[in-house]
C-alpha cells in the first residue's frame, strides 16, 4: 500500500546557503526509514523537499529529482496535489485552534470539499483509532477544541489528521521531540504499527528512537548524506568513520 | 507542467510479496480528482492585491477630484491665490492668506500648549508611573484620542468658551495686555480658544506616540546611564530622550498634522471671520473651517472652486507633514506594523 | 575644601533637578488627566439627563418646541454607516490579507502600509470634497449613498492595517499545518488563518466603524442633513454627528439638550469599541493555541 521514494542528485538552497548537496537515496515502500544527524545537517530540509514544503519559503530553491511511486513530484504535479499524497507531522503539534477534534481530523478532507457526512464520521473514527487517540476523546469529538488537549494528545491528533487523507507516504519531522517520555513511547508504538501500511520517513536526533522503530537509517552531515543502510548495520558496524563518530557520541 | 484539468496519475505502489495492487480508497480517488487549484489561487491573490492597491486608488481619486474642481480658481488666480488676502465672494475676489494665517497660528498655539504637557505625561507614564496606574491611564489616553471632533466642539461651545470669556481672557488681558495680543472684545470665541481646544485634542495623540517611541528605547541604554551614577531625571534625559528625540519630533509633527486638518471643533469656536488680526481674542478662520462653513452655501462656481483649491492645499500640506512625521517615527521604532492612530 | 564644596553643590543641584523634573511631569499629568476626566464626566452627565425613550424614537421637534428626539439622525447614521461598511470592510480585509499573506516584507507591501498610514492623517473634510465631486455633482443631488461612500473609503486604510496586524499574530506553524495537508492556499488563508484571527479582525473593523461613526466633516456636503425621517439612499439624510453640530450651533435650548444626548450615544459607542479592541488584543488573538 505504500510507495517507494527515489531521490536523485537533490540539491537545495535557502537563499545563498547550500543546505543539501547531491543527495541520492532510495527509500523503500512500507518501511520506516529514519534520518539522523547533528542539528543543522539538513535532514529537516530534506524531508521538506519530499512534500514540496521547502518551497513555501520564498528564497528556497531546489534542483534534482524526487520520484515518489514513479511520479516526479516537481515536474509532473503541483505542490498542492503532492501534499495530499505525502502527509507531514511537524515537530511541534499544530492542531487548528478554532476547530473541534472532529473538525481537526476531518480538515484535510473538508477543506478540500469532501461533503459526505456519514463517511466523514467513519474516516474520523478510523483515523483516531489508528493514532491511538480514539478511546481518550471519543465522547468529546465535537465539543472539545483541538488545542485543549495535552501535548502528546495534540501530536496524536495531528497524526490522525494526516492519516485521514489516506496518504501514501508519511513524513515525520522529529515528532516526539517536544513531548514527554510517555507520549514519546506511545508515538513510537504508533509508528511501529503504521509502517506496514504507509511508507514512513522519520527525522530524529534520538538515535535510540531510530534503532527502535526504523528498518533503515540514513546519516546526514553538513548537507550531505554520508551513509544509508539497514538500521542494524548503521548502529553496529557503520562503513564510514564519520557515522561511527556520531553514533558513538564523539560529536553532535 | 501542472495538470489541473486531467486527474493526476497515481503513484505506482510497490508490488510486495503480500499481494497484488490495491485499488485506491474512496478518499484517495476523491482527492486525486481535486486538481491543483492553481487558477483559484492566482485569482485569489490577484483579488487581494487589488484590494491593497485600492489605497493608491483612493489617493489618486482625491487628488484628481480636487484638481479638477479647483480649475476655475487656479486659472483665474494661479499661485497668487496663496498670497492674496481678500475674501469677497459676492465680487468673485478670493485669496487664501487669512486661512493660511488662521491655520498656522491656531496650530502653533496648540503645539505650544500641548507639547510640553504631552511629553511630560509621556515621561510620567513610561518612567515614573506606578505599574497599577499605567494601564488605566493608557486606556484613558486612547479613549480620548478616539473622541470625535464634533463632541469636543460641543463641549468647547458650552463649557470652554464661557470659561475663557469669564475667567481666562480677563486675566490675560490685564496681565499681558501690553503685548497687543489680547486686544479686542472678549467674546470667548476666537483664535485663542481654538488653539486651546486644538491643544486638548492633539494632546493624547502626541502623548501616546511619544510613549511608544520612548518604550522602543532598549533598556540597556537606561541601565548604562544609571550604572554611571545618574539620577533618574538624568537617566531619562540622557538615556531615553536623547535616543528617542527623533521619534518624539516625529510624534510632535504628527500632532501638528492632526491640528492642521482639524475641522469641526475649530469651526465651532473660531468665530469664522476671514480677516487677519493681531489679537488672539479676535475671531478667525482656518483652511478647514472655511470649507466647512461656506461649502454647502457657496454662492457660485468660482466661490466653490476657491474653496476646493484651499482643500487641495490642505490635502498636499497634510500629506507632506504626515509622511515626514511617519518617516521619523518609523526610523525609531523600525517600521514594525505600528499601532494605528 | 573648595573642591568638595563645588562637588557637593553640584550634587545638590542634580538632586534638585531630578525632583523638579519629577514634580513637573506629575503636574503635567494631573493638569492633563483631571480636566480630561472632567470633560468625560461632564459629557456623561449632560448626556444622560437628555436621554429618554423619545430620544430614540422621535424625530426632532420644530425649533421652540419641547420633546422630540434624534431618531432620524440615528437611522441616518445607521444607513450611511451600513453603506460605508459594505464598501470599507471587505476591501480593507482584502488589503490586510495581501499585506500579511502575500506581500509580506516586500517593497510594495511597505509602500502600501506607509500610504495607508499617511491617508489616515488626511483631514476627513478633504474626503468629503472628493466624494462631492465624484458622486454628488454628477448625480445633481446630495445622498445618503454619497455619505456612505465617503465613510467607506475612510475605513479602508484603518481596516487594512488592523487586519494585517491581527493576521500577523497567527503563528506560522498553523499555516504550515494547513499547507502540509494539501489545502489550496486561498482556502487556507480564509478558513484557517483568517478564521483564527477573526476575533481580532472583527474588533478592528468595529474600531474603524466607531471612528467613522463620529465623523461630521465628510458628511456635510455628501449626505448633507435632513430634518425629517428618511430611509432612502438617494436623498439627503441626517446623521448623528452632523445633527449634533447643527443643534450645537443653533439658538434653541431644546436642540442643545438633544445634542448632548447624541454626544453621549456616540461616546458610548466609542468606549465599547475601544474597550473591546483592548480586551481582544491583550488576551491574545488565539484562545488556547500552543
Amino acid at each position: 500500500m505504500g510507495v517507494s521514494i527515489e531521490v536523485k542528485d537533490l540539491n537545495a538552497w535557502y537563499g545563498t546557503t547550500h543546505t543539501l548537496q547531491d543527495i541520492n537515496l532510495n527509500i523503500p515502500a512500507n518501511h520506516a526509514t529514519a534520518l539522523i544527524g547533528p542539528s543543522g545537517c539538513g535532514k529537516s530540509t530534506f524531508v521538506r523537499c519530499l512534500n514540496r514544503m521547502h518551497e513555501t519559503n520564498p528564497v528556497a530553491r531546489v534542483t534534482g529529482s524526487v520520484q515518489i511511486g514513479g511520479l516526479d513530484i516537481y515536474e509532473d504535479a503541483s505542490p498542492v496535489e503532492i501534499r495530499r499524497r505525502v502527509g507531514m507531522v511537524f515537530q511541534r503539534p499544530n492542531p487548528f485552534p478554532t476547530m473541534s477534534i472532529y473538525d481537526n481530523v476531518a480538515s484535510g478532507l473538508k477543506l478540500n470539499g469532501y461533503r459526505n457526512r456519514h463517511e466523514l464520521d467513519e474516516i474520523v473514527e478510523r483515523s483516531l483509532k489508528h493514532s491511538a487517540l480514539w478511546d481518550e476523546v471519543k465522547d468529546e469529538l465535537k465539543k472539545k477544541s483541538g488545542a485543549s488537549l495535552s501535548g502528546g494528545q495534540q501530536q496524536r491528533l495531528c497524526i490522525a489528521r494526516a492519516l485521514a487523507v489516506d496518504p501514501e507516504v508519511l513524513l515525520m519531522d522529529e515528532p516526539a521531540s517536544a513531548l514527554d517520555p510517555v507520549s514519546t513511547a506511545k508515538i513510537e508504538d504508533l509508528i511501529f504499527q503504521l509502517k506496514s501500511q504507509y511508507t514512513i520517513v522519520i527525522v530524529t536526533h534520538n538515535m535510540q528512537q531510530a534503532a527502535r522503530v526504523a528498518e533503515n537509517t540514513g546519516f546526514f552531515l553538513m548537507g550531505k548524506m554520508i551513509e544509508f543502510d539497514s538500521t542494524h548495520k548503521i548502529f553496529t558496524n557503520p562503513s564510514d568513520k564519520r557515522t561511527e563518530d556520531y553514533i558513538t557520541g564523539r560529536f553532535g | 507542467m501542472n495538470n489541473s484539468q486531467v486527474s493526476l496519475p497515481e503513484f505506482r505502489p510497490e508490488n510486495n510479496a503480500t499481494g497484488s495492487e490495491e485499488t485506491p480508497s474512496a478518499v484517495r480517488s476523491f482527492l486525486l480528482s481535486r486538481g491543483s487549484s492553481a487558477i483559484a489561487d492566482k485569482g485569489f491573490s490577484g483579488l487581494m492585491l487589488l484590494c491593497a492597491l485600492s489605497i493608491f486608488g483612493i489617493v489618486a481619486l482625491i487628488a484628481s477630484q480636487l484638481v479638477v474642481r479647483s480649475q476655475l480658481s487656479l486659472a483665474k488666480f494661479g499661485l497668487s491665490f496663496f498670497f492674496r488676502s481678500a475674501w469677497d465672494p459676492p465680487n468673485g475676489d478670493f485669496g487664501a492668506v487669512p486661512f493660511l494665517y488662521g491655520t498656522v497660528v491656531s496650530s502653533f498655539l496648540a503645539l505650544l500648549l500641548a507639547v510640553p504637557l504631552a511629553v511630560g505625561v509621556a515621561i510620567f507614564l513610561t518612567e515614573m508611573c506606578p505599574r497599577v496606574l499605567r494601564a488605566p491611564l493608557a486606556f484613558l489616553t486612547e479613549l480620548l484620542a478616539a473622541i470625535p471632533s464634533v463632541i469636543y466642539g460641543l463641549w468647547a461651545v458650552f463649557v470652554l468658551v464661557p470659561l475663557m470669556k469669564d475667567y481666562v481672557n480677563p486675566v490675560l488681558k490685564s496681565s499681558l495686555g501690553w503685548t497687543g495680543l489680547f486686544d479686542g472684545p472678549n467674546l470667548g470665541l476666537g483664535m485663542l480658544t481654538a488653539g486651546v481646544i486644538l491643544a486638548i485634542m492633539i494632546l493624547p495623540v502626541i502623548s501616546s506616540l511619544t510613549r511608544e517611541v520612548m518604550s522602543a528605547v532598549p533598556h540597556s541604554q537606561r541601565e548604562a546611564v544609571l550604572a554611571l551614577g545618574a539620577t533618574r531625571w538624568e537617566m531619562i534625559r540622557m538615556g531615553v530622550l536623547r535616543n528617542a528625540r527623533i521619534g518624539i519630533v516625529g510624534s510632535i509633527i504628527l500632532g501638528l498634522g492632526r491640528a492642521l486638518g482639524e475641522t469641526m471643533a475649530v469651526t465651532m469656536v473660531i468665530g469664522n471671520d476671514p480677516h487677519i488680526y493681531k489679537s488672539l481674542m479676535m475671531p478667525a478662520n482656518t483652511m478647514a473651517s472655511v470649507i466647512a462653513n461656506e461649502f454647502s452655501e457657496a454662492s457660485d462656481d468660482m466661490h466653490l472652486s476657491a474653496l476646493v483649491e484651499i482643500g487641495l492645499a490642505l490635502f498636499i500640506v497634510t500629506i507632506i507633514v504626515n509622511a515626514f512625521a511617519r518617516l521619523l517615527v518609523w526610523a525609531v521604532t523600525r517600521g514594525a506594523p505600528a499601532r494605528v492612530h | 575644601m573648595a573642591r568638595t564644596n563645588e562637588f557637593a553643590l553640584r550634587n545638590r543641584m542634580r538632586w534638585f533637578g531630578d525632583h523638579a523634573a519629577s514634580f513637573l511631569c506629575v503636574t503635567a499629568t494631573v493638569l492633563v488627566v483631571a480636566p480630561l476626566v472632567a470633560i468625560f464626566v461632564y459629557l456623561i452627565f449632560k448626556g444622560a439627563s437628555s436621554l429618554n425613550i423619545a430620544f430614540f424614537l422621535h424625530k426632532p421637534a420644530p425649533m421652540g418646541e419641547t420633546g422630540g428626539g434624534m431618531a432620524n439622525a440615528i437611522i441616518g447614521s445607521g444607513l450611511v454607516l451600513g453603506v460605508g461598511s459594505l464598501l470599507g470592510v471587505p476591501i480593507g480585509i482584502g488589503g490586510g490579507i495581501y499585506l500579511a499573506e502575500f506581500g509580506r516584507g516586500g517593497k510594495l507591501a511597505n509602500i502600501v502600509r506607509f500610504t495607508a498610514d499617511v491617508l489616515n492623517g488626511v483631514p476627513s473634510i478633504v474626503m468629503g470634497i472628493a466624494i462631492y465631486s465624484l458622486i454628488v455633482v454628477p448625480q445633481k443631488h446630495f445622498s445618503a449613498f454619497a455619505g456612505g461612500v465617503a465613510l467607506g473609503i475612510m475605513m479602508i486604510p484603518t481596516v487594512t492595517r488592523t487586519t494585517e496586524e491581527m493576521l500577523l499574530m497567527v503563528p506560522h506553524n498553523i499555516r504550515e499545518a494547513a499547507l502540509g495537508l494539501g489545502v489550496p492556499n486561498w482556502r487556507s488563508v480564509l478558513s484557517i488563518t483568517l478564521k483564527t484571527a477573526s476575533p481580532g479582525v472583527i474588533t478592528g473593523c468595529m474600531l474603524a466603524f466607531a471612528r467613522v461613526a463620529g465623523e461630521t466633516a465628510p458628511l456635510l456636503f455628501t449626505a448633507l442633513g435632513n430634518d425629517f425621517m428618511s430611509y432612502r439612499l438617494d436623498e439627503p439624510i441626517a446623521t448623528l454627528p452632523q445633527q449634533i453640530f447643527v443643534y450645537a450651533m443653533s439658538p434653541d435650548d431644546e436642540w442643545h439638550r438633544l445634542a448632548w444626548g447624541g454626544a453621549l450615544v456616540l461616546i458610548l459607542l466609542i468606549v465599547i469599541a475601544v474597550s473591546l479592541v483592548r480586551y481582544v488584543t491583550s488576551r491574545g488573538v488565539l484562545k488556547g493555541a500552543s
